[in-house]
């Protein structure tokens, strides 16, 4: 009885195509509601059109255009200037899923499964039913293949429905346009406009231009014009090895022995660490690495974690650079203050990353709301799902009111005019999901986010106190220059009495050393006095200097006299506790008012001195 | 001496005390200080009972208000401003309204006032430190309006000669209008049991309505809200001149405790004036917290702003008496208001027959 169901069963077991399982589940790729099925449409192309350009050194200019087609439904138009694509290559790239160069590659990527642009071909095909319609050029004096493609979802294989060489008047390549069911929309962070404009601000070589379905056009403009090192692909690291995939390597590798398989399909395993590994583990270095048990696996899995194993190389990534973050936020946002940062490389389960981090203030920012967090995995934008994303939880898990800004019950996205953008840049970024959505909660990467963040919001609060402080002695200003003088003439009317000299009062306000002159005398000698107090918080050493074309009669105390080409300079070396007072004395023989410069003042801050202009300090030449 | 040569005399007294803040400013500039001013701090922290007056006074509390800062400094200069100007009022021998000396301040560039309420309050920091009266600098405030209405002859020195008003006889139903200047009135005659101080104008008529006044021989004083000096002045004076007992019926909200508290005890705001204008033997009638219960009165609900002025008032030194606490803990906990009108639910007749002689016996007033 049980073997006839079993058997009736079978008859409707069969393999499903992986092109059969997405129609069915799209949603996982990141197709649910209408706004974001078009911008991953967009992305997976845009995505793509990048890579491309990377590969080829060619700095991107890229064409987005979204128009209105028949029955409600958006046409897509994505236009590269990359290398092209080869003719026999075109239909298996856009028409069948899983086919791709980067999946089997540790390398830092846009795209990596081989997934993307043709999960958007499915898209499109399954809510228009049309074709895809694909024109790629590989050479100025190449003809332009233009291809119609569908994915025949039984066999996951391509099916060309027409196919053409056309007229193009680009030197090279690719050109993608597909019809489908979406919806554009404006003015929200979810959106075409918003992903585009995130895109630039983390790929500042890039031009990207849109054009909206009412024909606006958006430039995007490209604040760099080098393309960025195409970074290297490197063999796995030991550390982050999964057991199934090490017996999947042992199998299938072509090498004969366990020594020379360690040190040739692993990074950072030399003939020493090889041997120690093989000691660790208990196994023959000589052993054919196919015929290892499952058992004998596991033991070299062990070893991997006991015999030290230098950390991956770091070269193969390819950060953005604490300037171009820079230029890209300055390039998209009004703002009054930006700072940013790259981190050194680290690494999570064997795959090097890096964390780069920016933040921008003020300007036209909104200072009521919650800040704005843009997230970035390989130069591209994460729309979806802040909530659930490593880079959020750094961000929510730190104090920010040693920063300078608001946090709402202490915890949280903090409130204020800021932008915090933050780049991770991995071989292999591991997010929450298929839809790459989030960032997933490993230790190493929240870590190296919050430091990076800490760093840039370091910069900020200095750049807030430094504010403050200008803001206080512009307040400072505004009393000293505004309300006493004239506070000062109106006592002074009132009780008939001559207006006093204010200079004191101000050195008192600004908290300075005041430094008075007064001239006494009569006949052909005149005395001179300098009085000198501080009015600050802390002790004042200097120099003052007293410049004089006339004879000096003597001075007390006395000073170091220089002679300078005609004018006398008495030098007095000063030290005042606050409010400490001295006085300086000399006479000059000269019959009526002298004519004297302003005292001068060496080794002290003109702005805390009344009453005297500071030295030029030497400028010490910097390297 | 004549009256105006005594006037005279007077003002020159107010100058010189003006001047004298001037002269302060002066002194403290040649002396290399940064100017300041010292005033006694003007909050709810720093008022004491002064057990000779038994009003509320200010303490010892002071804060100083100095050019240091950008505020200090604008009030000082706004102070100089303020000074030349009543001087050169007191040498003309004119006079203005607060609200003028605020529409003058216009062409003072930088010490120009940006609302009445600042060189309303500048004016009060001068009284405090010159320890004058308004009136002395010949600044006096817009008409407000309260009215007296009741058994007393007065005689009123106004600029168009001197009257002799009877509050009963001789006024229609307003009453009698309290002048600014009170210090000026004369009482000739009365034959009043008690005084009632109301808060609303719906109240006040009803009992001139129900003939309270001459029924209970009571001098019904309109507050008009929260009182103006002369009506606090005028209230102490027949208590204090005529042995009047004063009884204050407001509604039952926090509002209403205030200006009860500012007749009897004197007000935060103008506590260097309690001991001129407070009346410390004035008793509070109601409405209470009390009578929402034992009367079943109709409420509303107590709004957040009420909630934090009964608050606030627990911490309140002229707050601090037994019944006060009691009944405002029971405010809170009811989370209810009522108004004075509120007694109409049992007839027009029920405040005037009823709420009230029961009220001012179980008092003892009547």
């Amino acid at each position: 009885m049980t073997n006839l169901i079993a058997e009736e069963l079978a008859k409707k077991q069969k393999a499903i195509s992986v092109a059969e399982f997405f129609e069915k589940n799209k949603q996982i790729l990141g197709f649910d509601s209408a706004p974001r099925c078009l911008i991953t449409c967009v992305k997976e192309a845009v995505d793509n059109a990048l890579d491309a350009c990377e590969d080829a050194d060619v700095l991107p200019d890229t064409l987005v255009q979204i128009e209105k087609a028949d029955r409600n439904n958006l046409r897509v138009i994505v236009e590269d200037n990359g290398p092209g694509i080869v003719k026999a290559q075109i239909p298996r790239i856009f028409a069948k899923l899983l086919y791709g160069s980067r999946f089997h590659e540790l390398r830092q990527s846009r795209g990596q499964q081989g997934i993307g642009i043709s999960a958007a071909v499915l898209y499109a095909q399954l809510t228009s039913g049309k074709p895809t319609k694909i024109t790629s050029k590989i050479g100025k004096n190449q003809p332009a293949h233009y291809y119609e493609l569908i994915i025949n979802t039984k066999t996951n294989e391509p099916e060309i429905v027409a196919e053409n060489v056309v007229e193009w008047d680009r030197p090279h390549g690719t050109r993608i346009e597909m019809e489908l069911e979406g919806a554009y929309v404006k003015g929200r962070r979810q959106s075409v406009y918003e992903y585009l404009k995130d895109t630039a601000i983390v790929n500042p070589h890039a031009r990207i231009t849109l054009i909206e379905p009412d024909d606006n056009e958006e430039v995007f403009e490209r604040v760099a014009d080098q393309v960025p090192t195409k970074p290297d692909a490197i063999r796995p690291h030991p550390e982050g090895t999964e057991l199934g995939t090490l017996i999947k390597m042992l199998r299938y590798t072509d090498r004969y022995k366990l020594i020379s398989f360690l040190m040739n399909e692993f990074v950072r395993i030399g003939r020493k660490t090889a041997e120690d590994l093989c000691k660790v583990a208990n196994l023959d270095p000589e052993a054919n690495p196919n015929d290892l048990s499952r058992d004998q696996a596991l033991r070299l899995l062990e070893a991997f974690k006991i015999v030290k194993i230098t950390a991956p190389p770091t070269d193969c990534l390819s950060p953005i650079g604490r300037d171009l973050i820079y230029k890209g936020l300055e390039k998209e946002y009004n703002v009054d203050f930006i700072a940013t940062t790259t981190r050194p490389p680290a690494v999570h389960s064997g795959n090097p990353f890096v964390v780069e981090a920016g933040i921008a203030y003020g300007g036209s920012l909104p200072k009521e709301e919650k800040i704005t967090i843009l997230r970035f995995a390989n130069r591209v934008p994460l729309l979806y799902q802040q909530g659930g994303c490593a880079i959020t939880h750094a961000i929510e898990r730190m104090n920010w009111r040693q920063y300078e800004l608001d946090q709402p019950g202490g915890n949280g996205v903090p409130v204020g005019p800021v932008v915090v953008s933050v780049h991770v840049a991995s071989t292999k970024v591991p997010f929450t999901s298929e839809s790459k959505d989030a960032i997933a909660d490993i230790p190493e990467i929240i870590d190296e986010v919050e430091l990076a963040v800490r760093n840039v919001a370091r910069d900020l609060r200095n750049y807030l106190s430094r504010q403050k402080l200008l803001e206080k002695r512009k307040e400072k200003e505004e009393i000293i220059k505004k309300v006493l003088p004239k506070m000062v003439t109106k006592i002074s009317s009132i009780l008939n009495k001559k207006e006093p000299d204010i200079m004191p009062i101000v050195a008192n306000i600004m908290g300075n050393v005041l430094v008075q002159r007064k001239i006494t005398g009569k006949n052909d000698k005149r005395e001179i006095t300098i009085r000198l107090k501080n009015f600050g918080e802390h002790t004042r050493t200097f120099k003052l200097h007293e410049l004089s074309k006339y004879e000096l009669v003597k001075g007390d105390p006395a000073a170091k006299i220089v002679d300078m080409d005609g004018e006398i300079d008495q030098i007095w070396k000063i030290s005042l506790k606050p409010d400490e007072e001295r006085t300086l004395q000399y006479g000059i023989k000269h019959d009526g008012v002298p004519e004297l410069s302003m005292p001068i003042v060496e080794d002290i801050d003109e702005e805390l001195v009344t009453g005297a202009r500071a030295l030029e300090p030497k400028r010490v030449e910097e390297e | 001496m004549s009256a105006e040569a005594k006037t005279e005399g007077k003002d020159e007294l107010t100058k010189k005390k003006l001047i004298d803040i001037i002269g302060e400013f002066y002194g403290q500039l040649q002396s290399e200080r940064v100017p300041y001013l010292n005033l006694p701090t003007r909050t709810k922290a720093n008022i004491e009972y002064n057990d000779a007056s038994e009003v509320w006074v200010y303490g010892d509390r002071e804060s100083v208000r100095s050019a240091k800062t950008v505020r200090g400094a604008y009030q000082l200069l706004k102070t100089s401003y303020v000074v030349d100007f009543l001087n050169a009022q007191l040498d003309q021998a004119k006079s203005s309204t607060l609200r003028e000396l605020y529409y003058i301040s216009e062409n003072w560039d930088l010490a120009k006032f940006r609302e009445q309420q600042e060189s309303d309050r500048l004016i009060e920091d001068l009284e405090i430190v010159s320890e004058l009266q308004r009136e002395n600098f010949h600044i006096r405030p817009e008409e407000d309006g309260a009215s007296v209405l009741g058994p007393i002859k007065i005689k009123e020195q106004t600029r168009r000669g001197t009257k002799i008003i009877h509050c009963q006889d001789d006024v229609g139903e307003g009453g009698y209008q309290i002048p600014n200047n009170v210090d000026n009135l004369e009482f000739l005659e009365h034959d009043a049991k008690m005084i009632i101080a109301i808060e609303t104008g719906g109240m006040k008529d009803r009992l001139i309505e129900n003939g309270f006044d001459e029924k209970f021989n009571t001098i019904i004083v309109h507050l008009k809200g929260q009182p103006a000096r002369s009506t606090r002045r005028l209230l102490k004076r027949m208590n204090e001149e005529l042995k009047i007992p004063v009884v204050v019926f407001t509604d039952g909200d926090p509002w209403s405790y205030r200006i009860f508290a500012s007749v009897a005890y004197g007000a935060i705001k103008s506590a260097h004036l309690s001991e001129y204008m407070a009346t410390p033997a004035a008793q509070f009638i109601g409405i209470r917290p009390s009578d929402i219960v034992n009367y079943e009165l109709p409420t509303d609900k107590l709004s957040d702003q009420d909630i934090r002025a009964l608050h606030s008032m627990l911490s309140d030194p002229r707050f601090e008496s037994e019944f006060w606490q009691s009944e405002i803990n029971l405010q809170l906990e009811l989370n209810k208001k009522s108004e004075q009108q509120s007694l109409a639910k049992y007839g027009l007749d029920y405040v005037t027959d009823t709420y009230l002689p029961e009220r001012l016996s179980e008092m003892g007033v009547i």
